[in-house]
């Protein structure tokens, strides 16, 4: 690196109308690329946040979802017999039994109908989930048909507010409360009494989940072990709840990360031919300082170099504003229907160190692929040919 | 004087496809160290491709050229690329300043292929630039010198590292009379106060009045007067 840096960063400054051009190309690209994969991690980060990491879960075996499964309550009796689950105060498991249902409602803004999942929950459930706080109105009452919903359902949703009534089976319920749950799938649910739901569905024995909190979080291979081992509990699967949740979430980040991607790779194309046209025109504007440099003794692989180099500093520069402006879009939150349950599911952009790192690797790579070329025609000039030029 | 230049049958052909043009044919030249030579001829006759061969930038066809003692005819690319940077001075008819530097940058530019501390850089750098009486303009870009300002921030590019030897093609072709002078001026105080071996292609009989001795290249042979 014999010719210094700021000779490149001068002469894109010198060009800068060609430069900003071909920056903001690649910072759109860049933008779409980072946007894409902080969809799919925030659709991760929301569903991770909805699990514990010190809660394990019990699914029938080969159900991908809660809404196939099935718990009975034997095997739920069983299970909580166990020494690893944790106690509540009153001595009862530090467990919940859920059952859970999918009604339909109809969307604010579109008038779509989306899918909800409605939970039946027993009382312990919430000291379970301490994510889950009332917010308005109170919770429900055990045997009443009453129901609380979760603020990104209130807030996405039409006729949802207190005192407002949904149908859920053949009966109207009656909301009574709005919950927050922070950036947790729960957020995106209605919760009401378990025993009251499965009277509704005629399903008195049967759950559709059982989650419990371990005594301590290095037993969890232990009780796995155990439930699987035991003869009656054969048809059980049991998970961490945290895997639970990011299993459920995997097919629709996967999902948006391909497409995503796909597309991004078809834009990079372009922006790498902006870049390479621009860098091919730095390199012709530039010959008689080629010859030049190479009269006074630079080697070829410094000219290589510098206009590689050159190419990365305007892919940089691209990759970091089209951060930026991806930056931005942590500030928005959508819902729509996940794949993996399809149910509705909100969600926002999330930003991790390691998607800001790919992100700028991504914009390096334009600025290599781009700038190789010409940064090769630039080294493989005559010197004589180059200082004719003039 | 002993010799420091030292061109032996030296002949130089092009090839441009299938044809062959031949710019040089077997030239002999002696240049003693401490000379300042001008080389002249009517256009197309091979100054520049002679100056070229002598400054280790193009290689002969045939024959040898020593630099103090150095056959450069037989260096390879990278090897002539470090010999320039050591003993070869530029001065070209249109300045080649980088526009984007700083006169003081584009004097430190050889310098940053040298070993040199930074210290001794600045050092390097102030003198030779008030050696063209140009220490108060050093942070001035190319663009907002004149001419003949830029010849003189050249000039000093092209002593900055002591080089054995002060190649100038046209060095005042570009330049109105007075600064021209300068020019030539400057030249002549390096060649007697500082003692560099100066080669000057010039068009121009007044500037190569300067000189100490001229020679006439015409259809690839050389005269002297
Ligand atoms: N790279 C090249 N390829 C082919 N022919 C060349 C090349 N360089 C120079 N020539 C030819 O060689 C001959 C001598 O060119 P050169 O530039 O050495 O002349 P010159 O004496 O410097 O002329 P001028 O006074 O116009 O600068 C010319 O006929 C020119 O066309
Ligand atoms: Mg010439």
């Amino acid at each position: 690196m014999k010719i210094p840096l700021s000779y490149n960063i001068r002469n894109l400054w010198a060009r800068r109308l060609t430069t900003s051009l071909t920056v903001s190309g690649i910072a759109l690209v860049v933008f779409v690329f980072a946007a894409v994969l902080m969809l799919a991690q925030g659709i991760q980060d929301t569903m991770v946040a909805t699990g514990s990491n010190d809660n394990v879960i019990i699914l029938r075996k080969g159900t991908s979802g809660e809404m196939m499964s099935a718990v009975s309550r034997d095997q739920i009796g069983i299970i909580s017999s166990f020494a690893e689950v944790a106690q509540m105060n009153d001595g009862k498991p530090f467990a919940s039994s859920d059952v859970v249902t999918i009604i339909n409602l109809r969307k604010k803004k579109t008038n779509d109908m989306g899918n909800i999942i409605v939970r039946g929950v027993t009382p312990s459930s919430f000291a379970l989930r301490p994510q889950v706080k009332i917010t308005e109105g109170r919770w429900f009452q055990q045997g009443s048909a009453e129901i609380v919903i979760g603020n990104k359902i209130h807030d996405q949703f039409e006729n949802v507010d207190i005192g407002q009534q949904i149908r859920i089976g053949t009966k109207l319920w009656t909301v009574v409360g709005v919950y927050d749950a922070g950036k947790t799938g729960f957020a995106s649910e209605l919760w009401a009494d378990a025993d009251n739901i499965m009277l509704e569905f005629n399903r008195s024995t049967t759950f559709s989940s059982y989650t419990f909190k371990l005594k301590d979080v290095q037993d969890y291979e232990v009780i796995k072990t155990k439930l699987e081992t035991e003869q009656r509990l054969q048809d059980l699967d049991v998970k961490r709840e945290q895997d639970f949740y990011l299993e459920q979430s995997k097919g629709m980040a996967t999902f948006i990360k391909a497409l995503g991607l796909v597309i991004t790779i078809i834009f990079s194309f372009g922006a790498m031919i902006g870049a390479m046209i621009t860098m091919y025109a730095a390199v012709a504007n530039r010959t008689v300082e080629i010859g030049t440099l190479r009269a006074l003794g630079f080697q070829r692989n410094s000219i290589l170099t510098a206009f590689l180099l050159e190419a990365l500093a305007l892919s940089m520069i691209g990759g970091i504003l089209g951060l930026i402006l991806a930056s931005f879009m942590q500030f928005v939150s959508f819902s729509t229907t996940n794949f993996g349950t399809f149910s509705e599911l909100a969600f926002g952009f999330s930003l991790s160190i390691r998607i800001v790192i790919s992100t700028l690797f991504f914009s390096l790579m334009m600025g290599v692929i781009g700038g190789f070329l010409p940064a090769v025609r630039a080294s493989r000039m005559n010197i004589i040919n180059a200082l004719r030029a003039s | 004087m002993s010799t420091l230049v030292e061109v032996k049958s030296v002949t130089k052909v092009y090839k441009r496809d299938t044809l062959e043009i031949p710019v040089l044919q077997n030239i002999s030249l002696d240049v003693p160290e401490g000379e300042f030579l001008a080389l002249m001829g009517p256009s197309g006759s091979g100054k520049t491709t002679l100056l070229n061969l002598i400054s280790g930038i193009d290689q002969p066809t045939s024959g040898s050229i020593l630099v103090a003692g150095t056959d450069i005819a037989k260096l390879n690319e990278s090897a002539l690329a470090k010999w320039r940077s050591r003993n070869i001075g530029f001065v070209f008819q249109f300045y080649n300043l980088l526009p984007v530097l700083t006169a003081y940058e584009n004097v430190e530019l050889p310098l940053l292929l040298t070993n040199l501390s930074k210290k001794e850089k600045k050092e390097r750098v102030e003198a030779v630039l008030s050696v063209v009486g140009l220490a108060d303009r050093m942070d001035h870009s190319p663009r907002q010198l004149s001419g003949g300002q830029q010849q003189r921030v050249a000039i000093a590019r092209a002593v900055v590292t002591d080089p054995t030897l002060l190649i100038g093609d046209e060095p005042t072709g570009d330049l109105d009379r007075k600064s021209a002078e300068e020019i030539l001026t400057l030249l002549g105080r390096l060649n007697s106060e500082f003692k560099k071996t100066i080669i000057m292609v010039t068009h121009d009989p007044h500037a190569a009045g300067s000189a100490h001795k001229i020679q006439h290249l015409d259809k690839g042979e050389l005269t002297s007067q």
